[in-house]
């Protein structure tokens, strides 16, 4: 896997995408806050804009795309103006690709009609090379003459995302598009997004409320709450803080990019290593030397303030306290640990912090319980 | 059936009336209907209540209050006579500007609520998809609002062919220029022609009939009502 994490570099000649909106939504809508960001977004990869329901991610996709009419609004795009105080272009005059939450293919369009509805558009010749790589990596050649409610779900969300691909933006902007899904259906579509983001070079800000999509798809995240930015930056930076004004509940846990240094045939383990040290995950399929990213969730980790040599835990990190918070519940405290050049968290009782005096600069043992590789 | 020469005239008359009406209709009622089915402004239910106004008022008022602005002191009678049109009054084009009037309800509200129910997204969709506003309301709002502009042409087109107060009012009387099927009939009861007007009652009679049953066939097949009221 070929990718490297651009920085939020302000140098011009960067890809960057920077978009600075003030936006009150109309009184009838639902959502009670007003959109207040200024930022400034890789404009390579997958940024995610994460946040619960009603934190204004949508709002701020939306006024990306010229669909709502922000109050104040500026964006710059690669380092193409799509909006100032001058100028605003309107949604059809804008160069991106969007993929909406629920099905939004044309009912009176067949899977095929509406794929050549973007093509027709795009302003540019669509390579016969480019459309059958767009229906390969989506894997739609079967269900092309199908007509949208012949479609299942998943299937709609492919052709939509197709469509998107086939007017060849220079931003593609998706608004949850796992959201009305079922859980079999996403596990589904990830892997096609996952191709996606490794076949076509197009920033991509994918809004999502969901951990497990971010943090399998995600280069860059931005965390919103409240209609305002909390925290941005790659993931392993996001995720591995513990000051933000927002909890992630039971699923609080870091991000670690890592590489395969051993597979163990006889206990069907593979090793993976990070500067912090090393992990031991299930045997997957994953090639020796190959570049992965695992999740540890703050609840699989356990501290100890000596290694415990009769522990059934197999991962033991020597790591070192630097942060203590408290978490939602007053029952619990999350602890930020550094392990080499990375940090986790344990999530674990007040009582036992109390109980190990642990406090910062403390040198303690990580149990960690569980590691996923989630990609 | 045997329909006298002027019988084929007003029935001939009927229809290009008709048929005019329903394209003018179709033509100013669009931009009405979808300006009602997509504002917020406070003016909505002021404009709804006046194009649905000719529903509840008698023909005649609506007739009179034309007939008054078209006449030779009226304000539209002015204009015409300046641009040297003479008065409307007693023309066919007079009959098909009240005609107009009196069928707007039929045409605009199928038609407003086949695109309020079309909702925004899918015009939000071609947006991103690069279409432009002319584009857009061609290539999805026209297909997908289909049965509601149907409906909307066959309920303005049936009701036109029905009038009779208001073509009294304004059209009068006069062959092959005014002189309409119902007009036509009135004159053969006047008369005591009962036969020819049996023959022509009975036309419209079963015109009418398969025009609503069509309709009715045709709101089956589409699954979809876009229709408050009329048929």
């Amino acid at each position: 896997m070929n990718r490297s994490m651009p920085t939020n570099n302000t140098n011009h000649n960067d890809k960057l995408i920077h978009a600075r909106f003030l936006f009150t939504p109309p009184s009838a809508s639902p959502q009670a806050f007003t959109l207040d960001v200024d930022i400034k977004i890789p404009g390579t990869g997958i940024t995610a804009i994460f946040g619960d329901s009603g934190s204004g991610k949508t709002s701020l996709l939306r006024c990306i795309a010229g669909l709502e009419s922000a109050d104040k609004g500026e964006l710059c795009v690669n380092g193409d103006i799509w909006q100032d105080a001058q100028t605003c272009l309107p949604t059809h005059k804008r160069p991106l690709g969007y993929v909406f939450q629920e099905s939004s293919l044309f009912p009176h369009l067949t899977a095929l009609g509406n794929l050549k509805y973007a093509m027709k558009r795009s302003g540019k010749v669509t390579s016969p090379d480019f459309y059958e790589h767009v229906i390969d990596i989506m894997g739609i050649a079967p269900i092309l003459s199908r007509n949208p409610h012949q479609l299942s779900g998943g299937e709609r969300q492919r052709i939509a995302i197709a469509r998107a691909l086939l007017i060849q933006p220079q931003l593609l902007l998706m608004d949850e598009p796992l959201a009305s899904l079922d859980f079999a259906r996403k596990l589904e579509i990830l892997p096609y997004l996952e191709r996606l983001h490794a076949s076509f070079n197009i920033p991509i800000l994918y809004v999502s409320h969901a951990m497990d999509e971010v943090a399998r798809l995600a280069d860059h995240t931005v965390v919103m709450a409240q209609g305002k930015v909390v925290a941005q930056g790659s993931l392993a930076d996001v995720f591995s803080r513990i000051d933000l004004p927002i909890r992630f509940h039971e699923e609080t846990g870091v991000i670690l990019q890592g590489k395969v240094v051993e597979r163990d045939k006889q206990w069907h383990l593979t090793r993976i290593a990070f500067s912090g040290g090393e992990l031991w995950v299930a045997d997957g399929d994953d090639e020796l030397d190959q570049s992965v990213r695992v999740r540890i969730l703050a609840r699989d980790v356990s501290l100890a303030l000596s290694c415990p040599d009769n522990s059934s835990v197999l991962n033991r990190l020597r790591v070192e306290v630097t942060e203590l918070n408290d978490d939602d519940t007053a029952a619990m405290s999350l602890i930020r640990l550094k392990a080499g050049d990375e940090y986790i968290i344990a999530r674990v009782t007040r009582k036992s912090v109390a109980r190990l005096a642990i406090k910062t600069g403390d040198l303690l043992w990580a149990q960690i319980k569980s590691v996923a590789v989630v990609r | 059936m045997n329909f006298s020469n002027a019988d084929i005239a007003a029935i001939w008359l009927t229809l290009q009336l008709a048929t005019t009406v329903t394209v003018v209709l179709l033509i100013i009622g669009t931009p009405i209907a979808w300006w009602l089915a997509r504002t917020q402004s406070w003016l909505k239910g002021p404009v709804s209540a006046l194009v649905a106004m000719p529903l509840v008022l008698p023909p005649t008022v609506l007739g009179f209050y034309l007939l008054l602005a078209m006449g030779p002191n009226g304000a539209v009678g002015q204009l015409t006579q300046s641009l040297g049109l003479g008065t409307l009054p007693f023309t066919f084009s007079g009959l098909v500007i009240a005609s107009v009037f009196y069928s707007m309800p039929f045409v605009v509200q199928p038609i407003q609520n086949a695109i309020e129910a079309l909702g925004n997204r899918p015009l939000e969709v071609a947006a991103t998809l690069r279409a432009g506003p002319w584009d857009r309301f061609f290539t999805v709002v026209l297909p997908m609002a289909k049965p509601g502009f149907i409906t909307a042409a066959i309920l303005g087109f049936a009701h036109t062919v029905g009038e009779f107060g208001v073509v009294l009012m304004i059209g009068g009387n006069i062959p092959g220029e005014t002189r309409v099927v119902s007009v036509q009939i009135y004159d053969h009861v006047e008369a005591l022609e009962y036969g020819q007007a049996h023959s022509l009652a009975l036309s419209m009679m079963a015109f009418s009939f398969f025009v609503l049953l069509a309709l009715y066939g045709f709101r089956r097949t589409q699954g979809t009502s876009h229709m408050k009221y009329g048929a």
